[in-house]
């Protein structure tokens, strides 16, 4: 028993793989937890679409694939925010037209390079196992920085959440505060596509903080609990993957999966049962 | 010119005009509200009120006029009002407690990279105390009543101990004993010197609760104590006969 838990790490791939699922699935559980809250899911799709040109790019130029991801996402999110001020359109509108046109961009590219059709199916999908040092490192620091920052910016995040117009009424920086918060998804989306692949990613950013919603109704807490959540579906999608050998990005996210629908069904408030006795209590008590 | 605020009263609006998209909203709006006065904005739908608090609160520009707030312009005055918005502009569903949502009326004067300090915890544990909220200060905001809810929004505004409240249809869809805890904070307040400014379709409870009316329609069309109002010729000769007996009912004057 205990052999099945140490084996893996014998392997150096496997530490370095365990290590970046871990962290991003912290780094992706307290900014996923803003997405969440902010109903911003659909902007979390657009941006994993939108790093994809960027990675192609830096793939075909063989310059770092974090930074390319990183500066077209950037760039996405930036032309989205500019673009919707246009009244007439709505924002998942654009959003729409932007992240299909980006995602296309980045298949172009990638054609570009022979015998590209590998290197497509490892971006897609992930290949968590053919991670190197510099990226464990890069993780790690962009990682690190992330936390930090959205530290640093929690409370500023928390009054725009609650009430927009009368946060921008005091004179906080609105616009700014958003494109902050598209940054450090763009980023926490970026490091987390080695691990689980561009379009499993969401998964990661948005399953473990519907979980820790479902736990609790303190944004602290939820701060914690999405964290670990990702962190435990990360290890435990791995560990699967390892010992039935099967695609480790995809376990990772039935892993999260398969938490939310135990959160749905048994979370102490706000779960089914709950509801399900609570009604029940009510039932009994005469009118 | 800017008017000195310590004589003319802490809000003063002189032949303010407002474009939405265009549209003329307001145009030569004269309003004075004074430390300790309590006035309610009254008008029927689309009459200008909600977009007369937002250029007060500097998040509209005004196409003519001076708007001050204790002398100052509303740019100048940012963040310095207590504004209460109307509670479905909140998100609700936010997973913070109340004492948390009241601090975040605080956020922009606690400053960047820093935390609350004894002071702010302060101002929060008094608004708490005015509105009546200490005892659910822990509890999530989600499983608030309607009454309580905007108490809460009442309490975040109050947290900046503004000396000018504007609070956007308070009473709507309240009951009545909510109704009667926020009467009684407005009068603590305005007894205090604080300046509030209203707006409300319920004429009947703004005549209980107000110092003075301010009819809007586009433009001020009355100004005065609620008894100076009651009269039905002045909304005759503000709006004309068939547009004033439909603001008659809308408003309650006349049933």
């Amino acid at each position: 028993m205990i052999e099945f838990f140490t084996e893996p790490w014998q392997h150096v791939f496997m530490q370095r793989a365990f290590l970046v699922v871990l962290m991003s699935g912290v780094v992706c559980g307290v900014i996923g937890s803003h997405v969440a809250l902010r109903g911003m899911a659909f902007i979390g799709d657009a941006v994993a679409h939108a790093v994809f040109p960027g990675i192609a790019i830096a793939f075909v130029l063989h310059t770092s694939l974090v930074a390319g991801g990183i500066v077209a996402g950037l760039i996405t999110a930036l032309s989205i925010a500019v673009v919707s001020q246009n009244r007439r359109l709505k924002e998942d509108t654009v959003i729409g037209v932007f992240f299909a046109a980006a995602f296309g961009l980045g298949i172009v590219v990638m054609s570009t390079a022979p015998g590209y059709g590998g290197s497509l199916e490892s971006f897609l999908f992930g290949s968590v196992l053919g991670i190197g040092n510099r990226d464990v490192v890069t993780v790690a620091i962009a990682g690190a920085v992330l936390l930090l920052i959205s530290g640093a910016l929690h409370k500023e995040f928390v009054t725009v959440g609650l009430d927009r117009e009368t946060a921008r009424s005091v004179g906080l920086p609105i616009f700014w505060l958003d494109m902050a918060l598209y940054a450090m998804v763009t980023i926490a989306i970026v490091i987390s596509i080695q691990a689980v692949g561009n379009i499993l990613v969401l998964a990661l950013l948005i399953t473990p903080a519907a979980c820790a919603r479902l736990l609790t109704d303190r944004i602290g807490r939820m701060m914690l609990i999405a964290p670990l959540i990702g962190a435990f579906s990360g290890l435990a999608g791995l560990y699967l993957s390892y010992a039935f050998n099967l695609a480790a990005g995809g376990l990772i996210v039935l892993t999260a999966t398969a938490v939310f629908i135990a959160c749905w069904v048994f979370a102490p408030r706000h779960g089914l049962l709950s509801h399900r006795r609570s009604s029940a209590a009510a039932a009994v008590v005469p009118a | 010119m800017k008017p000195t605020g310590a004589q003319a009263g802490v809000l003063q609006v002189a032949g303010v005009a407002v474009e939405l998209g265009g549209r003329q909203v307001l145009h030569d709006v004269d309003l004075v509200v004074g430390r300790g006065e309590h006035v309610g904005l009254i008008g029927p739908n689309g009459a200008g009120k909600t977009t007369l608090l937002r250029s007060l609160l500097g998040l509209l520009p005004t196409t003519a006029g001076v708007i001050a707030i204790d002398g100052r312009t509303p740019r100048e005055a940012r963040g310095s009002i207590g504004y209460v918005p109307q509670r479905h502009e909140f998100v609700w569903d936010y997973p913070v407690d109340v004492r948390t949502a009241v601090m975040t009326g605080r956020t922009h004067r606690i400053g960047w990279l820093r935390r609350p300090n004894a002071d702010d915890r302060a101002a929060v544990g008094e608004a708490l105390e005015r509105v009546d909220l200490v005892d659910l200060q822990r509890r999530p905001i989600g499983e608030l009543s309607g009454g309580q809810r905007q108490r809460v929004l009442v309490a975040r505004a109050l947290a900046l101990r503004p000396n000018l409240l504007l609070l956007d249809e308070p009473f709507t869809g309240l009951d009545v004993p909510t109704q009667e805890i926020l009467t009684r904070l407005f009068r603590t307040l305005t007894s205090e010197g604080t300046a509030i400014l209203m707006t409300t379709h319920d004429l009947p409870a703004a005549a209980d609760t107000c110092t003075r009316l301010c009819l809007l329609n586009e433009t001020v069309v009355a100004d005065g104590p609620p008894e100076d109002l009651r009269d039905p010729a002045i909304w005759l000769r503000a709006f004309g006969v068939a547009r004033s007996e439909q603001l008659l009912h809308t408003l309650g004057v006349t049933r």
